[in-house]
């Protein structure tokens, strides 16, 4: 029985980790329908960005993260640009066509990392990577302290931006009539592409708890892509307190299966449960398209 | 009409009368090594576009279907010493089965959905097969080639020749749907589902058949790998890249006509082979990244539909 | 109880039929009998369940509760495409060409798969030129279905229509968006279609083609039927009135 408290601990917080990664999907998937399947890769970037950072600087891998948020959004922009003008606007099929699209982003990614750095697990170093804290006989690492409080802490930042701010409001808007937003005299391409900027911010921040969590190698985003994808289809395309409880509950399960069956099945973990929610409900749990 | 039939046939004869006698001529193993990865990508692709391309429902399980197909001949060899034929035959059954469990999807997802499920299903096959110690888990498995028969001197100038039937076949059912009454219901259903039920096509069972023969076409392609090999493990057989390749070169090719897969394959797997001679697998992966956003990008219709934008165009300059 | 020899059993017999989406109730209780040969008109205001009530009779959403038989068959769990085999066919709303085909292409689909008896190529071919002439697009069979106008493409979906050999021809809005010379155009061609062989049921907002078209006239309003009778019985139906007003 403590095996399975122990598991549930952990997998919360393995949750809230999830969570954190996904929330940039949640936005570029979830609310802009873009088939972004480089968003994991992305994230590996990040990872490596904040290594670079770490490594030369000796700065916290938060801080990197942080430090690299704005090169990110950048990307984002430019990325979504790229994708508006060869997908969206021709018009037909653009899902199909963006999903080969990204996949060969990804690899492009993958190969660079690859090519830069090797092979090889990369880490970095901080006061909290390596310690744990003990309760009872509850071992809890202090590095996944980190990334439920980070992840916490984004999910309620992204939220509080997406129904305050008058532009977070145009985001979600555009999520469900562009035209109406048209109206009103927005550019619903101009709040696309803010957003898929801030979606690819994120992932500065996610990047740094990926490789605070564990080592990254280059090809680790395989790993996510099932992950991610998981969270954001389960929590109902776009709302964010949905992305961290999806997480969670796969976090959970994830730690479940693992303790009590083996590692190995891991994997398949988030990929069943995906193929689980699209046959009940194609469109996700609480689907938003009609 | 009937004289194309004629061309194809002869071409097709050609092709293996060629292939078996490069099999007679060249002493040196290492064009079969090549040659068979590029036939067996040719295959894949064909065999891939007819759900991926003629019916638009676009497949990222490929892998799982190549790694089923090698486990299942893996499987044959270690508890009954199967010969070669009966590892694709069984093969192509198990694949036509899963296929039919693909169409199934289709029913209820459409698009994004469809493309995340099938990777969804790669994984989930890749872990069970990871986990089933008699085949090795995965650490893999070593296998054991049977001497070779006659008429052929060496195992992989066998594997060679068959790998070439096979893209013969793939191509011959692939053409025969693209020209019958298949092809166009898959078109219809392509463009627009409900306006094809509403004329009389029978969408469901015309997607259940694309997904059984393209399943178990791709599946009989991976087969023979595991003798080609001599090895087996699962991150190697149901390695993603299988399902992206075979996606780019069918996009790279264009899916409009038979014939795209298979320049897509030959520019593709040959570029690749070249590549990972003189420089190193990762080189391979790149230039797939890099060829699948050119081509999406710049070419949506691949390279058949740029010879006819240009046939066209030089059509249109001497009118 | 004896049939009345100038009431023939009906072509389409719809009993109780009731569509919800969620809590919401898109045809409620609809029975109605459609007469072999008969030009029959359904009108409503929008979102009165018109198009909902055509999608369950072609089968594009499943009914239930509720019944449609065609032809004395019960016909209520059957896939759209066997109901288009045994001879009803649509156009739509929206027009849905097959975007990669040739116009010709789009009739060849519906001649390949809902012919009803084995006919040569040579035939089919024959056939499909038959129907586009009729329609006046015989000059466009081999442009591309994206290149057409908006008239074009409507014609082009009832010439579609025509090549499953219908009974049955359902035209959902198939004026909608034309101009005035356009919108005689296409009256008079679904006029011209209108035979003892062929019934048809036009959906319309255009109030003047519904009136010159229709035998009979059939009203919903909010998912039921409001009103039933001749074009001019139905126009001076207070409630009809009341609708369209929405007093």
């Amino acid at each position: 029985m403590d095996l399975l408290l122990d598991a549930v601990v952990t997998g919360v917080l393995l949750g809230c980790f999830y969570g954190a990664v996904s929330l940039g999907l949640s936005v570029s998937f979830g609310l802009l329908d873009v088939p972004h399947v480089a968003h994991p890769a992305f994230l590996v970037l990040a990872s490596y960005g904040v290594f670079i950072i770490n490594e030369q600087y000796g700065i916290d891998p938060l801080i990197a993260g942080l430090l690299i948020t704005p090169l990110f959004f950048v990307f984002g922009l430019i990325a979504y640009r790229l994708y508006y003008e060869t997908f969206e606007k021709r018009g037909s099929d653009a899902g199909v066509r963006g999903i080969a699209f990204f996949f060969g982003v990804a690899f492009i990614i993958e190969v660079l990392i690859i090519i830069q750095f090797g092979v090889d697990q990369r880490a970095v170093t901080a006061d909290y990577i390596g310690k744990s804290w003990r309760i009872a006989d509850t071992r809890i690492p202090y590095r996944m302290l980190v990334a439920f409080a980070v992840a916490a802490a984004l999910t309620i930042v992204l939220t509080l931006y997406l129904s305050r701010t008058f532009m977070g409001r145009a985001i979600r808007a555009v999520a469900q009539d562009q035209e109406a937003l048209r109206l009103m005299g927005a550019n619903p391409i101009r709040v696309k592409q803010w957003a898929f900027g801030i979606a690819t911010a994120v992932l500065g921040i996610a990047g740094a708890l990926l490789i605070i969590v564990a080592p990254v190698d280059p090809t680790l985003d395989r790993a996510y892509i099932g992950r991610t994808f998981c969270v954001v289809v389960m929590a109902g395309l776009g709302s964010m307190s949905g992305t961290l409880v999806a997480a969670i509950i796969l976090g959970v399960a994830e730690t479940i299966v693992t303790t009590m069956v083996g590692a190995s099945w891991a994997p398949a973990i988030s990929f069943a449960m995906l193929l689980g929610v699209l046959a009940v409900r194609p469109q996700g749990l609480f689907g938003r398209r009609s | 009409m009937k004289r194309s039939g004629a061309a194809f046939w002869i071409g097709a004869a050609a092709f293996l009368a060629v292939a078996f006698v490069m099999t007679k001529v060249i002493g040196n193993q290492y064009p079969f090594f090549a040659g068979y990865v590029i036939l067996q990508f040719i295959a894949l692709a064909v065999a891939w576009s007819i759900l991926g391309g003629y019916a638009g429902y676009v497949n990222f399980g490929t892998s799982a279907f190549y790694g089923v197909g090698v486990y299942a001949s893996v499987f044959l060899v270690k508890a009954f010493g199967a010969p070669l034929p009966v590892q694709i035959l069984t093969a192509a059954a198990i694949g036509a089965l899963m296929g039919f469990a693909l169409g199934l999807l289709t029913l209820r997802m459409q698009g994004i959905f469809f493309s995340i499920a099938t990777i969804a299903l790669t994984i989930i096959i890749e872990t069970v097969v990871t986990n089933w110690r008699y085949v090795g888990g995965a650490a893999g498995i070593q296998i054991q080639r049977p001497p070779v028969t006659a008429p052929f001197d060496n195992y992989v100038q066998l594997l060679f020749f068959i790998q070439a039937v096979l893209v013969v076949l793939a191509v011959a059912i692939s053409r025969y749907i693209q020209n019958s009454w298949i092809g166009r219901g898959l078109q219809a259903l392509k463009d627009d589902e409900l306006a094809a039920e509403c004329s009389g096509v029978p969408t469901l069972r015309l997607k259940l058949l694309a997904c059984v023969i393209s399943g178990a076409l791709l599946c009989a392609v991976g087969a023979p790998g595991a003798m080609y090999l001599q090895y087996a493990d699962p991150s190697s057989a149901f390695n993603l890249n299988y399902s992206v390749s075979t996606l780019a070169m069918s996009l790279i090719g264009g899916t409009a006509h038979w014939i795209g897969p298979v320049i897509g394959a030959i520019v593709l797997s040959t570029t690749q082979q070249l590549l990972t001679v003189t420089i190193s697998s990762e080189v391979n992966v790149l230039v797939l990244g890099v060829m699948l956003v050119l081509f999406v990008v710049g070419a949506p219709e691949g390279i058949i539909g740029l010879a006819r934008r240009i046939f066209h165009r030089s059509n249109e300059g001497r009118e | 109880m004896t049939m009345a020899p100038e009431a023939p059993a009906p072509l389409l017999r719809i009993v109780s039929l009731t569509k919800r989406f969620g809590g919401f109730t898109a045809v409620d209780n609809v029975s109605v009998d459609i007469r072999p040969g008969e030009r029959f008109g359904l009108i409503g205001p929008n979102g009165s369940g018109k198009t909902t009530l055509i999608n369950c009779i072609s089968g594009a959403f499943r009914t239930e509760p509720g019944t449609v038989l065609f032809r004395d068959e019960d016909i209520t769990s059957l896939q759209p495409h066997m109901r288009t085999r045994r001879g009803i066919a649509r156009s739509f709303q929206i027009p849905r060409p097959f975007r990669s085909m040739t116009v010709a292409e789009n009739l060849m689909v519906a001649l390949d798969f809902a012919a009803h008896e084995h006919v040569s190529v040579a035939q089919r071919r024959d056939t499909m030129m038959g129907i586009l002439t009729q329609m006046g697009l015989a000059s466009k069979a081999n442009a591309a279905a994206t290149q057409l106008s908006q008239v074009e493409l409507r014609k082009m979906e009832l010439a579609r229509a025509m090549a499953t050999h219908p009974k049955l021809l359902i035209s959902d809005e198939a004026m909608a968006g034309l101009s005035s010379s356009e919108v005689d155009e296409v009256l008079d061609l679904l006029m011209s279609l209108a035979s003892h062989d062929i019934t048809i049921i036009m959906i319309e907002h255009i109030m003047q083609a519904v009136m010159r078209f229709s035998d009979r006239v059939m009203c919903l309003d909010a998912g039921k039927i409001i009103a039933m009778g001749t074009p001019s019985e139905v126009m001076a139906n207070q409630r009809v009135q009341e609708a369209y007003l929405g007093t």
